[in-house]
């Protein structure tokens, strides 16, 4: 990159502020998904919302593409540099802005953590409800980037039912608010557009979040079944009840063995895992807990555990959490996929998963957002061994289709990012994807906030039908008004 | 019923000849194209024609012609919010979604339903309810409004509070846009982050994005029949109905309806409702009776929950409007009203929910003390972060932007709204910043 450019790029953020030395932009190549790999020319790390207008007015000047990232924890390629561009880190901009626990509203900076904001109200008795499983260290401007989710959005929604506003720098670097921090603000509802864009449209400098009051009770329950199927069909009889409990997960007996090796909780060994987890009034939750034990007793489970303590509900959730990494233990290599079916497809789509498992010889470890159907299916190999990577991701993408056949989606909550974005042509037609993009052109119609993610192929934003012509009494409409 | 602001009167040239009027017929067979009559004008300014297109196809072709003609289309569904929103800069077209109104399908097991755009809200819910499940929501005259016309306004309901608004209920859409193409986004899963989230955009939209011709919902079981409860308690003061509120809300109480009901005669109500198992509603109702120990008790009758729509079927002239503040700041935006109300002679009646929307019903102001009146509210509200949309307004009170300030994204707006609407043919000047 220019010289003189890298110069004006260090005059903004400072040299503490960027980071130009090969070594260092290493750690920068790629995020949670470390099979892609691009280096960028430079990563700045701005301290202000100004700071990140006054770089992406540059990108913007000098057409450079650019990429926001967060902690870097994505699955799906999504922080992931592209050639030739630069890299936003908002790392240093994690300030708690504003703590307003009686309207339940909290504002943060982009690089607060997760975690951090339900650190921030625990004591006043809140939570902040989006938990994805890397809430320990994710960022909530990526949560707002991916629109993530976790195990209690069965119940509690994701992170876009907990976004009330948000601050984006567009990338032609002016600063605009989306929504606000009362509900219904007048306009299109931009933030809902905007979350899970995957830093397509911009980079957020400052989100209001809702945050919620914690239950009177939480109850969890772990059952084990000798198949997927046994647990299936209590998940089904759990909704059927009428319940929708804040979580139900379950696991089979290979992330079974591979939490078990990891973290040791205690997870009984069987075909099948449930995790189901009931929260609300002490009465209400008492009463429903003894249906859901009526019903995995009647679908045949070998093994009932309620937690008795908080301490016992950390070891139940810790394995079920930890599931992803501690694959780690039992294969060299693995992906995570994030297919979403209709959870009543779900035993027709294991036995199909069994079937290319086997028939390609890669094993695969299924852990599940029962109650909602979110798959994660971690395809297991060994990069030494030639062909099997291939091979894997092949299996991964078959079971995406098996996703789409089965009317569901290629991803849940991980984001479609630079893994799937081939993908997309197969869930969506082609107008639907040319529909999507109209959103992208009027927000970044030279395409330089992420580009090359999320769509199968770019769309020049110049190709439009006709000029829009705004009827003279709306013009002065406008006129009177502003 | 009068609608925000007086018509200027825009669109009563003949940009469409008869020749195009053909065409149209041809698309949409002759018998459901209609000459329009004076119940089809939309605040005051009168269409020319009315089409029912049969299914999404017919309805895309229509619009792609509309489009191509130069002809400015109204969408519709039940007509019971047609007013709302500024009057239309111009109007030849009504497009009703009447004949798009089938149950496309119930997964009830997965807790699903796509419907199209034209279905009526009550029997969508009664087709639902055989599997003991509905939408979340509890809009305005659920037997008039539809699927489409519910999301395109946003009207959610007192259900809003536990359940999310109908943007948080939405999962997938399809939308025909002005150039005849059907696009749709999102799924018939819960889950599902795959590409720009349009079922969102296109809730509150006004439909000046496209018209969407179906949507698919998560859908929430129904409570146990006889398992809900109201309670009702009557605070001394607009402040200590907004405490009670903020007690409710911050306490470990699960309630799915939560509002105060405030009036200029009559001493403050709030409300609240639980539902559940027996045994988890009667504990709630004694832990609610706790918290509001210092408040009587004034019933127990789910009627209340009709309130907001009772702002409506009172006689008389009068102003409706929609408010948006913190919740903490009910009570304040009710003293807001006490005094605008008191200067222009006016009764008034609030119904605010525990999220901070609120309706308010300002009635007998004198026409030239009104529009000025909720110009102030409106902008006494803005100061705090807040909202006003006027829904309705008597005739001569003079015209009155019906949604305030969209604020510095208002250029974004305008952006969006050129790529999916270039033409200007989707309802014209009635949304935001004469979008």
């Amino acid at each position: 990159m220019d010289a003189r450019i890298l110069q004006e790029f260090r005059s903004i953020t400072g040299e503490r502020g960027m980071i130009t030395s090969a070594e260092q932009l290493h750690t920068y190549e790629c995020d949670g998904l470390t099979n892609f790999r691009v280096m960028p020319e430079a990563v700045l790390l701005p301290e202000t919302a100004e700071q990140v207008q006054a770089i992406v007015r540059v990108c913007h000047r000098e057409r450079i593409p650019f990429v926001a990232r967060g902690s870097g924890t994505g699955l799906s390629g999504g922080a992931l540099p592209v050639e030739n561009g630069i890299v936003i880190s908002t790392a240093r901009m994690n300030r708690i802005v504003e703590v307003d626990v009686p309207n339940a509203r909290v504002v943060v900076e982009p690089g607060v953590i997760n975690l951090d904001v339900t650190g921030r109200v625990a004591q006043q008795g809140f939570f902040y409800a989006p938990d994805p499983s890397s809430q320990s260290v994710c960022s909530i401007g990526g949560n707002v980037a991916e629109n993530s989710g976790g195990a209690h959005c069965l119940k509690y929604g994701f992170t876009t039912t907990h976004v009330l506003g948000i601050e984006v720098v567009l990338p032609d670097g002016s600063l605009v608010h989306l929504g606000g921090k009362t509900l219904d603000a007048p306009g299109y509802d931009l933030p809902g557009v905007f979350v899970g864009s995957e830093g397509t449209l911009g980079v957020t400098t400052k989100v209001i979040l809702r945050i919620v009051k914690r239950p009177e009770c939480i109850q969890t329950l772990l059952a084990a079944f000798g198949t997927t199927g046994e647990a299936g069909a209590a998940v089904s009889g759990i909704i059927a009840a009428g319940m929708v409990p804040a979580a139900i997960e379950m696991m089979d007996n290979l992330s079974i063995q591979a939490a078990e090796a990891a973290v040791h909780a205690h997870y009984p060994d069987c075909g099948g895992l449930l995790l189901v987890e009931l929260d609300g009034p002490t009465a209400e939750v008492d009463a429903l807990m003894e249906k859901v034990n009526e019903i995995c007793n009647g679908c045949g489970a070998t093994e009932i555990r309620v937690a008795q303590s908080e301490a016992e509900r950390a070891v139940f959730w810790k394995g079920r959490k930890a599931a992803f990494a501690a694959v780690g233990r039992i294969s060299p290599n693995y992906i995570v996929q994030d297919g979403v079916i209709p959870r009543t497809a779900l035993g027709r789509v294991m036995t199909e998963i069994e079937r290319l498992s086997a028939a390609a010889g890669i094993k695969v470890a299924n852990v599940f957002h029962a109650g909602d159907g979110n798959l994660h299916p971690l395809v297991l190999y060994d990069r030494r061994i030639a062909g099997q990577e291939h091979a894997a991701e092949e299996l991964a993408m078959r079971i995406l289709e098996l996703c789409i056949e089965a009317g569901g989606s290629i991803t849940g909550e991980h984001g479609v990012g630079e893994e799937k974005k081939l993908m997309m042509g197969k869930m969506y037609s082609e107008p639907d994807l040319e529909t999507m993009q109209l959103v992208r052109c009027a927000f970044d119609p030279l395409q330089l906030s992420n580009p090359s993610k999320v769509f199968p192929r770019p769309r020049l934003c110049g190709e439009k039908p006709g000029k829009y012509e705004p009827h003279p009494l709306e013009i002065a409409g406008i006129a009177e008004r502003f | 019923m009068a609608s925000a602001g007086s018509s200027s009167g825009g669109g009563a040239e003949a940009t469409v000849t008869g020749i195009a009027w053909d065409e149209l017929r041809a698309i949409v067979v002759a018998e459901h194209v209609r000459a329009a009559g004076s119940r089809d004008a939309v605040a005051g300014v009168a269409p020319q024609m009315v089409a029912e297109p049969a299914d999404e196809t017919q309805l895309a072709a229509t619009l792609r012609w509309a489009n191509d003609v130069g002809a400015a289309v109204v969408p519709r569904g039940g007509g019971s919010k047609t007013g709302w929103g500024n009057p239309p800069s111009r109007v030849d077209l009504i497009l009703s979604t009447a004949r798009l109104n089938a149950i496309v399908e119930h997964a009830w097991a997965d807790l699903t339903v796509v419907v199209q755009a034209g279905a009526r809200v009550g029997e969508v819910q009664r087709e639902l309810a055989k599997h003991g499940q509905h939408i979340a929501v509890d809009p305005l005259w659920p037997e008039r409004a539809t699927i489409g016309g519910i999301l395109s306004t946003n009207d959610s309901g007192t259900l809003r509070l536990r359940f999310g608004a109908l943007r948080d209920l939405i999962i997938g859409v399809t939308l025909a846009l002005p150039d005849g193409t059907l696009a749709r986004s999102g799924g018939k899963v819960v889950k599902n982050v795959a590409g720009y989230d349009l079922p969102k955009l296109a809730t509150g939209a006004l439909g000046t994005l496209g018209v969407i011709t179906q949507a698919a919902f998560r859908l929430h079981p129904l409570p146990a029949a006889g398992n809900g409860k109201t309670l009702t308690f009557r605070a001394g003061s607009v402040e200590e109905a907004n405490r009670l509120i903020m007690e409710f809300q911050s306490s470990a109480l699960a309630h799915t309806g939560l509002e105060a009901r405030m009036r200029h005669d009559a001493q403050a109500e709030v409300d609240i409702r639980f539902e559940g198992t027996a045994a988890g509603v009667e504990a709630q109702c004694s832990m609610a009776r706790k918290i509001a120990a210092t408040a009587v008790e004034a019933g127990n009758s789910a009627e209340v929950w009709q309130a907001r729509e009772d702002l409506w079927t009172q006689a008389g002239a009068a102003a409706l409007m929609k408010f948006s503040v913190l919740p903490t700041r009910i009570a304040a935006a009710c003293e807001a009203v006490r005094r605008t109300a008191d200067k222009a002679g006016a009764k008034w009646r609030i119904v605010a929910q525990g999220t901070g929307l609120g309706w308010l019903r300002l009635e007998g102001a004198r026409p030239e003390e009104t529009r000025g009146g909720v110009m102030a509210l409106r902008a006494e509200f803005e100061r705090e972060a807040g909202s006003l949309f006027v829904a309705q307004i008597p005739a001569g009170s003079g015209a009155i932007d019906a949604w305030g300030s969209p604020g510095d994204a208002f250029p974004l707006m305008l952006r969006v709204k050129q790529q999916f609407d270039p033409r200007g043919t989707l309802n014209p000047g009635r949304f935001v910043g004469g979008i």
